[in-house]
């Protein structure tokens, strides 16, 4: 075979999805603290047309998914499936292609929204003409990533790999249904129903089943040892699968979609709560005897935290689904709230273990400045707890002001000192951003050298 | 493995098709019973608020849209969507009453869907948050004069209000262009097919 000294990993893609997992995560914060600012009649930049922060917030929201959060999950794809395979990657030509599209599908996506082209479905404002694009770099995507898979000789196939081929399968379907199918051809009640579905699939079978998915790689990894119990493993990849797909109405409760689908909904997403604790259950049984490392290493520290913070998302959300709760919460801050515990807080969470795990391997450099990292994790950790705690408050005060017939202005009045808040608790994060940019930066520019490929768990210094 | 490999991808297949029966399929079937309106046949009614608009800037509406007719509504609705939707309007404001939380005596009637089965809702604006008040019970609500005050400068009528402005509606005369009388069109579109005395005892907002 002439292609045998093709490395397993092909580590400079990974480098340069992470790289650019960090750079729109700059521009989805930035973009974040100026709209928080026009909540405090403080917008940076008004009477700006292309930087309208009804603009600024589809560029917060779609680079956060899409920017910050696909390209750390491709980075951790492309390093996490020659591994379980032992195989490479389909072709590393076309992994480069697929970089360039999807960094290429980010900037129209950005500019499209920014000069008034933005699609009106939420989490899908990517303007029309960038849709396809995304459509074929996603098929790209599952080719080049699904074809080890099906050539691995290894004897069994690992969980990781279940859900990365369920979620292949899905992400292509649930892009096109949900921005085509509103868009051109359902209207109306009905549309919001396919919306509704289309919000909750990208959460739940694009970003979830990779996220688990790359949980199972990498958790057992760093604590050395294996996953607790394979038949939760079992258990929570088949609920998920089963129930997740069927909530997607529960976004527009007590709308005027048919009731039999919001009652459906209702109680598919109850049950998902049930069955995402058994995944829970099985990663803390994981770590049951090697807590320690939980305060040793900074990666597995970022894991956990992200999954307590997952623990309180489901919970929240088993009784925010319910009509008795939807009647005050719907449309206030408390959602506002739960969106970033669950983007951020998991997800964001889990990739910056990645970063962790993976920068000093690709750029070959032990981390310089492992204190920063460490200011970087509470920086993180208590800005987005204040940020979640002070929104759902909000959310609570603008509910029951609603509900009063207050004036409308007093709900807006109300919120003010809640907004100032969050202004300060995004502040917080980005703080701890800079610490995190500098050390990622001065990492990779550093002059010492890594002699050989790191063993795995072992970049992290104790904390 | 690729035998095993295949039933995750049909898995996921399976279950994404069962969901979208469930919760996308049905409701479509369902609601299907109920015919599709084109814009132009909602804009055969012509709210009188369009009218008043071609009075109110009578240079400005007769150079971008003639005479205050259906076919000019038409248009007006189309502009003013898009409009809408290009500065995410529908972020901060929805576009559905709801039968809870005083719901109706603050804003009207509860929505229902037959109010949503034209090409208006295409796609549909149900909105995400409540930033600002509910907009599918607008019409009427304020003069043509206030929406072109509060979309210039929000503030200037509602202090408290955390509201962008928009002065791109406006020339420099700061009187509304095209996209600026066509929002207002629009806003006051919305919520025009339901009965004035129900919505007149909408109570406070």
């Amino acid at each position: 075979m002439q292609v045998a000294e093709r490395p397993l990993v092909n580590l400079a893609l990974v480098r340069w999805h992470l790289t650019a997992s960090a750079i729109f995560m700059a521009v989805t914060m930035l973009a974040g603290l100026a709209y928080a600012f026009q909540f405090n009649q403080l917008y940076p930049f008004p009477g700006v047309e292309w930087l309208s922060p009804g603009r600024v917030r589809m560029v917060h929201t779609n680079m956060a998914a899409f920017g910050f959060i696909a390209n750390a999950f491709i980075a951790g794809l492309l390093f996490a499936i020659p591994r379980l395979t032992r195989k490479p990657i389909f072709s590393d030509k076309l992994g480069w292609v697929i970089f360039g599209a999807w960094q290429l599908i980010l900037v129209l996506t950005v500019v499209g929204q920014l000069a008034g082209y933005g699609q009106a479905i939420e989490w899908g404002e990517t303007p029309i003409f960038v849709d396809p694009l995304v459509l074929v770099g996603l098929v790209l995507l599952v080719i080049n990533m699904s074809v080890p898979i099906f050539q691995t000789e290894e004897p069994g196939l690992y969980v990781s790999l279940w859900y990365f081929l369920a979620a292949f399968a899905w992400t292509g379907l649930v892009y096109f249904m949900g921005n085509y199918l509103p868009q051109f051809w359902v209207p109306g009640t009905a549309g919001a129903a396919i919306t509704g579905l289309y919000i909750h699939d990208l959460v739940g079978l694009f970003v979830t089943p990779l996220g688990w998915g790359l949980m199972y790689f990498f958790v057992p990894l760093l604590l050395r040892k294996p996953i607790w119990s394979h038949a939760l493993s079992l258990i929570g990849f088949w609920g998920i699968a089963f129930f997740y797909p069927m909530q997607g109405v529960h976004h527009f409760l007590l709308s005027p979609i048919p009731m039999y689908a919001q009652y459906g909904a209702i109680v598919a997403t109850i049950a998902v709560e049930i069955v995402v604790l058994t995944v829970i259950v099985n990663f803390f049984g994981t770590l049951h005897g090697r807590s320690e490392a939980v305060r040793g290493n900074l990666a597995v520290r970022w894991f956990y935290t992200g999954m307590v913070m997952y623990a309180i998302t489901c919970f929240q959300c088993a009784f925010q689904v319910t009509l008795t709760f939807q009647q005050i919460i719907h449309f206030t801050d408390w959602v506002v709230g739960h969106a970033h515990m669950v983007m951020y807080g998991v997800f964001g969470f889990w990739i910056y273990g990645f970063f962790i795990e993976l920068w000093p391997r690709v750029y070959n450099r032990p981390w310089v400045y492992p204190r920063l990292l460490t200011a970087h994790y509470w920086m993180t950790l208590l800005g987005l707890t204040l940020m979640v705690i002070d929104l759902t408050g909000a959310g609570l005060v603008q509910g029951f002001v609603w509900r009063g017939l207050s004036h409308w202005g007093d709900s807006v009045v109300f919120s003010m000192a809640f907004w100032w808040v969050r202004t300060f608790s995004g502040l917080l994060i980005i703080a701890g951003q800079v610490l995190f940019f500098f050390a990622l930066w001065a990492t990779a520019r550093s002059p010492v050298r890594t002699p050989q490929a790191v063993p795995i768990g072992a970049v992290t210094e104790p904390v | 493995m690729e035998r095993f490999g295949a039933s995750f991808l049909i898995a996921g297949i399976v279950t994404f098709l069962l969901g979208f029966f469930l919760q996308g399929i049905m409701p479509v079937l369902t609601l299907s019973s109920i015919p599709t309106q084109t814009i132009e046949s909602v804009a055969e009614t012509v709210t009188p608020q369009f009218e008043t608009l071609a009075s109110d800037y009578p240079e400005e509406f007769k150079r971008y849209f003639g005479e205050p007719d259906a076919a000019s509504f038409a248009k007006a609705l189309r502009i003013g969507r898009d409009a809408y939707i290009a500065e995410a309007c529908w972020h901060c404001h929805s576009q559905f009453v709801r039968p809870v939380s005083n719901e109706d005596l603050r804003f009207g009637p509860v929505s229902t869907p037959e109010e949503y089965q034209n090409l208006m809702n295409l796609p549909h604006l149900f909105g995400t948050r409540r930033v600002g008040p509910d907009l599918i019970r607008e019409a009427g609500r304020h003069s043509n004069d206030w929406h072109a005050a509060h979309l210039y400068k929000p503030t200037n009528v509602a202090p408290y209000s955390v509201m962008p402005e928009y002065p791109w509606f406006f020339d420099e005369h700061k009187r509304p262009n095209e996209r600026g009388l066509a929002l207002i069109s629009y806003l006051q579109w919305l919520g025009s097919w339901v009965d004035e005395d129900a919505v007149a005892s909408g109570g406070p907002k």
